[in-house]
């Protein structure tokens, strides 16, 4: 008999293997996803039933692919306003959106924008591989400045978004960057999210060696793995100022906001309760 | 039932609590937007759910979601906003999503004249979205139409599990008109069909011996696919010629082969007729009086008008106008639908009459162009 992997029970096993590279930082993102939820699981905090994942389109949306859970696979940009509709009306549901950096910071912005306004209840975990990966290696949003796209052929002239500082300026309650360098903390990252009411954020910086490893220089996932870890810095409690988004200087990674507000749910059902005891006003 | 004197805006929204409504997702959009807000007093008062979001695109997407928990989810807008849209529709049309979506038409292109009228997107409701199928799109001429349309709209979108257009326009969204609103149970109102069998077994698009797979939501631990790659029954991407095959033709079929029961029509004067004016939305009103006009010339003309645009029921069409000479499609546009028609009606004279009118082209301008022809 086949040996089975811990996380088997919570996987759609005759899908594997995935889709992925060999050496792309994205499996281990699931793994730790995974095994939060897991936690959670066993804790009794979470039903296996009410956890859902939705994702747009890209290497990182197809994360979706492979949970044994609720799970749509829709459109590029629009997995927050998909899991919204599903939230508002089954309240209960832990909706998971997972999403690449072109997906939730350029297509999607608008709509990560207003959830997290809203401090919508969802956990919005955004791959950040620096590159487009399933198109090829165009620009992201978060391509380091001055590098090799390939619709950038002369150096990246722009400069790069940072996600954390555009999350916590908006009021989310649970900001965080983890890096797929550090799995232990980035498991410990998405099991602390996944207990937040409001919106949780967490930015995973991933390695992407088939693309942005070309790109940069470092095609084995080993080199560009190490190249990543080298650029991390781990801290416990970092401020916002912090955050920086900075090739050349490297990522802080760790908890940058943790607040406790009520989520947009909370606030809309309280609207509906209005709507049932009296006229509008 | 009761009676009231609402406009066709107003008797769509009531028409869609009566169906069922629970979820409505918008971005406010002159002339649908009274559909919104009459929604937003009184949907949640009936255990509904009103949201405006970020934009169209935010609102049917929310919309689709809320479909998957097995809500009944309703957009409306106006051309901009349905362009904007269109992405999303083929997502519902892949995924089986049933959807409701009120395309309120208004003078285009672009911004054009936002108040008022006209019948220029009527390819785009049904063609617009990439992929190439067919989805349902019904077109009132009245306040009592639409209310009886949108109803229809929500029953064939939960029947075929798919997105249905109620192809309304700001004529009919703001004239009053004498409505009979029913309640639940006064009118037949059709719920998507949901697994019979363990989610061990359950395959998320195998339509077994029905015209639409049944339809687990999340939560309820059926482990849902909703997928927007092409997908074999199971739900997982299947790149290969034969899956796409067979899942293009069974999407193509299931609202084609509907058609029949789906035609939808009146006419007048067809019994002794030789040329027919055919039309839709409220030109077909005034094609009507042109019609009468015509023949109070001498002239036997007669009025079809249709209520379901797509799916034509072709041979219905054909039949409905055999022994009739000439065919004119009266329309406030280019000339759009007319070139359905002219491509059912092959062995007949099918002429196009194109008037744009910024409310509705006036019965005597119609039946002077027709006389041009006779
Ligand atoms: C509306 C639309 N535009 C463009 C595309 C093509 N497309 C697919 S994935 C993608 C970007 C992927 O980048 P990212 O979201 O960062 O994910 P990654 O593949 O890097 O994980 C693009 C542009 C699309 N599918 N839909
Ligand atoms: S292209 Fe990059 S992100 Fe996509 S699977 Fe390959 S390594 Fe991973």
């Amino acid at each position: 008999m086949a040996v089975g992997h811990p996380l088997d029970p919570y996987l759609r096993t005759d899908r594997l293997p995935t889709m992925w590279c060999p050496g792309c930082g994205l499996g281990v993102v699931l793994g730790t996803l995974l095994r939060a939820i897991d936690r959670r699981i066993r804790e009794g905090r979470l039903r296996r039933e009410n956890v859902a994942f939705v994702g747009g389109i890209g290497c990182s949306a197809r994360m979706t692919l492979y949970p044994l859970f609720d799970s749509a696979h829709v459109i590029h940009g629009r997995a927050i306003p998909f899991a919204l509709g599903v939230k508002i009306v089954k309240p209960k549901m832990k909706m998971i959106v997972v999403g690449g950096d072109g997906d939730i910071a350029a297509i999607g912005g608008n709509h990560i924008l207003h959830a997290l306004r809203r401090n919508a209840d969802l956990l919005v975990v955004m791959a950040n591989n620096m590159i487009y990966g399933m198109t090829g290696g165009q620009l992201a949003p978060t391509t380091p400045r001055g590098l090799y796209t390939t619709t950038t052929p002369y150096g990246n002239p722009e400069r790069e978004i940072n996600m954390v500082r555009l999350a916590a300026a908006l009021g989310a309650n649970y900001v965080a960057r983890g890096s797929t360098t550090h799995p232990q903390l980035l498991e410990q990252l998405f099991y602390k999210a996944l207990a937040k009411r409001g919106l949780a954020f967490v930015e995973v910086l991933s390695t992407c060696p088939e693309i942005f490893g070309r790109h940069i220089d470092f095609r084995s996932p080993v080199d560009l793995y190490l190249e990543l870890r080298k650029r991390i810095v781990v801290k416990a409690k970092p401020s916002v100022e912090e955050s920086d988004y900075n090739w050349e200087k490297g990522f802080v990674i760790g908890e940058f906001v943790d607040k406790d507000e009520p989520g947009y749910i909370e606030v809309y059902l309280d609207y509906l309760s209005k709507a049932l005891e009296k006229q509008p006003s | 039932m009761r009676y009231e004197y609402v406009t066709g805006n107003i008797a769509v929204a009531e028409a869609s609590m009566t169906a069922g409504l629970k979820f409505y997702a918008g971005y406010p959009i002159t002339p649908s937007s009274d559909i919104f807000e009459y929604l937003a007093r009184e949907l949640p008062k009936r255990g509904g759910h009103v949201v405006q979001f970020e934009d169209e695109i935010a609102s049917i997407n929310a919309a689709i979601g809320a479909s998957w928990t097995c809500a009944k989810s309703m957009t409306a807008t106006s051309g901009p906003g349905f362009s904007l849209m269109l992405e999303a529709l083929s997502l519902a049309v892949i995924t089986e999503t049933p959807l409701v979506v009120v395309y309120v038409m208004r003078t285009g292109p672009s911004t054009g004249v936002p108040t008022r009228s006209g019948q220029y997107d009527v390819l785009q409701a049904t063609y617009g979205f990439h992929g190439g199928l067919v989805i349902p799109v019904l077109a009132p001429s009245t306040p009592q139409e639409a209310y009886d349309l949108t109803i229809r709209a929500f029953n064939v979108s939960e029947e075929l599990r798919t997105p249905a257009i109620l192809l309304s326009d700001a004529v009919v969204a703001h004239t009053y008109g004498k409505v009979a609103i029913r309640e639940r149970g006064e009118v037949e109102v059709v719920d998507r069909a949901k697994p019979s069998v363990p989610p061990e077994s359950y395959r998320p698009y195998d339509p077994l011996d029905g015209i639409a797979p049944p339809m687990a939501c999340f939560g309820e631990g059926y482990n849902v696919l909703v997928e927007s790659l092409t997908h074999d029954e199971k739900g997982y991407y299947a790149p290969r010629t034969d899956a796409q095959r067979r899942l293009m033709w069974r999407l193509y079929r299931k609202v084609v082969e509907s058609a029949e029961r789906l035609f939808d029509y009146s006419a007048a004067y067809l019994d002794d007729c030789e040329f027919a004016l055919v039309s839709y939305g409220p030109t077909a009103l005034s094609a009507r009086v042109a019609a009468k006009l015509l023949r109070e010339e001498g002239y036997r003309a007669c009025l079809v008008k249709l209520r379901t645009l797509f799916p034509l029921y072709e041979k219905g069409v054909r039949e409905l106008l055999r022994g009739v000479g000439k065919v004119f499609v009266v329309e406030n546009n280019v000339g759009l639908y007319f070139r359905e028609l002219r491509g059912v009606l092959r062995d007949k004279e099918v002429i196009s009459v194109p008037l744009i009118d910024l409310d509705v082209p006036p019965p005597q301008e119609i039946a002077g162009v027709v006389k041009e022809w006779l």
